[in-house]
């Protein structure tokens, strides 16, 4: 059995790194506009009209209830198909992996932190809103001095979590071919038949990124813990 | 001319779906004095206070503050019609409230809940809040806990921030719901101490309170809400003194073991 840490030197470390670097993008890149997308849903689906809630419900419950590998087989091998045609002007998604993974990535995030987000806004007690009416703040400044920061305090804890389920997600856009992390260790794996190796070496670089992600969450917490819902 | 009333109610009505909560009060609230709500719970004492407040829309009747109707006037025939919306926040500005959950904000601290409004609303620069927010905390004897969190204050502390926070605004009503009623009794005398000393400078109240010891020593006038109607209204030597209403009797049984009997 060749030595784990051989597979970390040479031409095999440095597919390796670039691997999980492309990993990390993915990750970062995903989660960052999954959440950015997400906010924007639970706004939409809060202050906008009916009809948009009821179509954003829909797509959420698609999205949260198929697994994520159909989502991106579908997205990658079907999205040629889907096109759009402005007179002569017409347009097709065809994404080439790294795109269709960061797209697949941020619209799978983006159905679950909108829930997330759509139970913080839930979570605010009515009063503190009516308190910043009745002092006078509108409806845009309540919103961005009194509701935004309260609910990142009372989200973050899910945030985390949520965030390192995305990691582990990536790992499944090795399917349609994205050279993040997976897909470099498979191919080692493969080549040397050395499956045992490889996906310890792939467990352990994924689980430490997760304590690391973990780790700033909780300091993150740490630093909100002060302004925790005073008991009334 | 006679004399404007701080808020003048008429026929105010409200009504969730099919429940009529308020049944057309009539009620004048003084300049410069205290007026008591009372009633048994569920009798809709928050329910007009939050109309006074706007934070309600009354479904029928007009509310008038300083002798300016808020969110719905008279039109040229006497008929009720909604009023700008313009026109709401000018006469809203002159209401401060109190509620019974504090509502502090708990991502600030207390000089930044008392100094928020002070800076998003009324345009002053940090450090001119900043100095009017302690003298705020400072009159509710709170300037050593200005940079404390929410969560670090006791409930008497909080409701006490949340009085600081009203009053920065420097309303001309202050309507109070319940505010100690969500406080362990050792910790009422204070938010009720703050109480009085504004109303000895002459603050127009609106208290909806069950600490009839307070109401009978501090306010000029008591009303007694009963199933949204106004039952009773009068000096507490009137309305507390016998012959009672029958009602009120009933209610005083409910609320006077809570040590006020002495007072009545
Ligand atoms: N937003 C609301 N929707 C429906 N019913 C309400 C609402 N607010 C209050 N009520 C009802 O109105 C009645 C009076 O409530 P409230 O004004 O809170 O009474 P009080 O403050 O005197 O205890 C109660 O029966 C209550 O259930
Ligand atoms: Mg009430």
């Amino acid at each position: 059995m060749t030595s784990l840490l051989s597979y970390l030197t040479g031409e095999d470390g440095r597919n390796i790194l670039s691997g999980l670097i492309n990993t990390c993008i993915l990750w970062v890149i995903g989660s960052g506009l999954g959440a950015i997308f997400g906010f924007l849903i639970a706004v939409a689906r809060r202050y906008g009209p009916r009809l948009i809630d009821y179509v954003l419900q829909a797509s959420v419950e698609v999205i949260r209830g198929t697994p994520f590998l159909v989502q991106i087989y579908l997205l990658y091998f079907g999205g040629p198909y889907l096109c759009l045609s402005l007179g002569e002007a017409s347009a097709c998604l065809t994404l080439d992996p790294f795109e269709a993974g960061i797209l697949g990535l941020s619209v799978y995030g983006a159905a679950y932190y909108s829930e997330l987000f759509r139970a913080g806004f839930e979570a605010i007690p009515r009063g503190h809103v009516e308190a910043a009416e009745t002092v006078g703040l509108d409806r845009w400044q309540t919103l961005t001095r009194i509701i935004l920061p309260e609910m990142t305090m009372l989200v973050l804890p899910s945030m985390v979590n949520m965030t390192i389920l995305l990691l582990k997600e990536t790992a499944v856009l090795s399917i349609i071919s994205v050279k993040e992390l997976k897909f470099q260790v498979d191919i080692i794996g493969n080549r040397d038949y050395a499956f045992v190796e490889s996906f310890t070496i792939l467990a352990l670089v994924y689980w430490a990124l997760v304590e690391i992600c973990g780790a700033l969450g909780r300091a993150a917490e740490r630093r909100l813990s002060r302004y925790r819902f005073a008991h009334s | 001319m006679s004399i404007v009333p701080a808020i003048r109610a008429r026929g105010v009505v409200k009504r969730f779906a099919d429940l009529e909560v308020l049944t057309g009060i009539d009620l004048d609230v003084a300049r410069g004095a205290v007026t008591c709500l009372l009633g048994p719970s569920g009798s809709g004492k928050s329910t007009l206070l939050r109309c006074v407040a706007f934070l309600e829309e009354c479904t029928d009747g007009i509310i008038e503050i300083d002798g300016e109707p808020l969110g719905f006037g008279l039109g040229p025939n006497g008929e009720r019609m909604r009023l700008p919306a313009s026109s709401i926040r000018p006469v809203r500005s002159k209401i401060g409230m109190v509620f019974q959950q504090f509502n502090l904000w708990p991502h600030m601290t207390a000089l930044g809940n008392v100094a928020e409004a002070l800076v998003t609303v009324r345009r002053l620069s940090r450090s001119e809040a900043h100095d009017r927010a302690m003298a705020e905390l400072d009159k509710v004897g709170l300037a050593k806990r200005a940079g404390h969190y929410p969560s670090e204050l006791s409930g008497g502390q909080q409701q006490r921030v949340a009085i600081a926070r009203a009053l920065a605004l420097e309303p001309r009503i202050m309507l109070f719901d319940e505010p100690t009623s969500s406080l362990d009794p050792e910790l009422t005398g204070e938010v009720l101490n703050v109480m009085r000393s504004l109303a000895e400078t002459g603050m127009t109240m609106l208290v909806v309170t069950h600490e009839i010891g307070f109401a009978a020593s501090v306010a000029s006038k008591i009303v007694f809400l009963d199933h949204g109607r106004l039952l009773v209204e009068g000096a507490p030597g009137d309305v507390f003194g016998k012959p009672r209403h029958p009602r009120i009797d009933q209610f005083l049984d409910t609320y006077l073991d809570r040590g006020a009997a002495g007072l009545i």
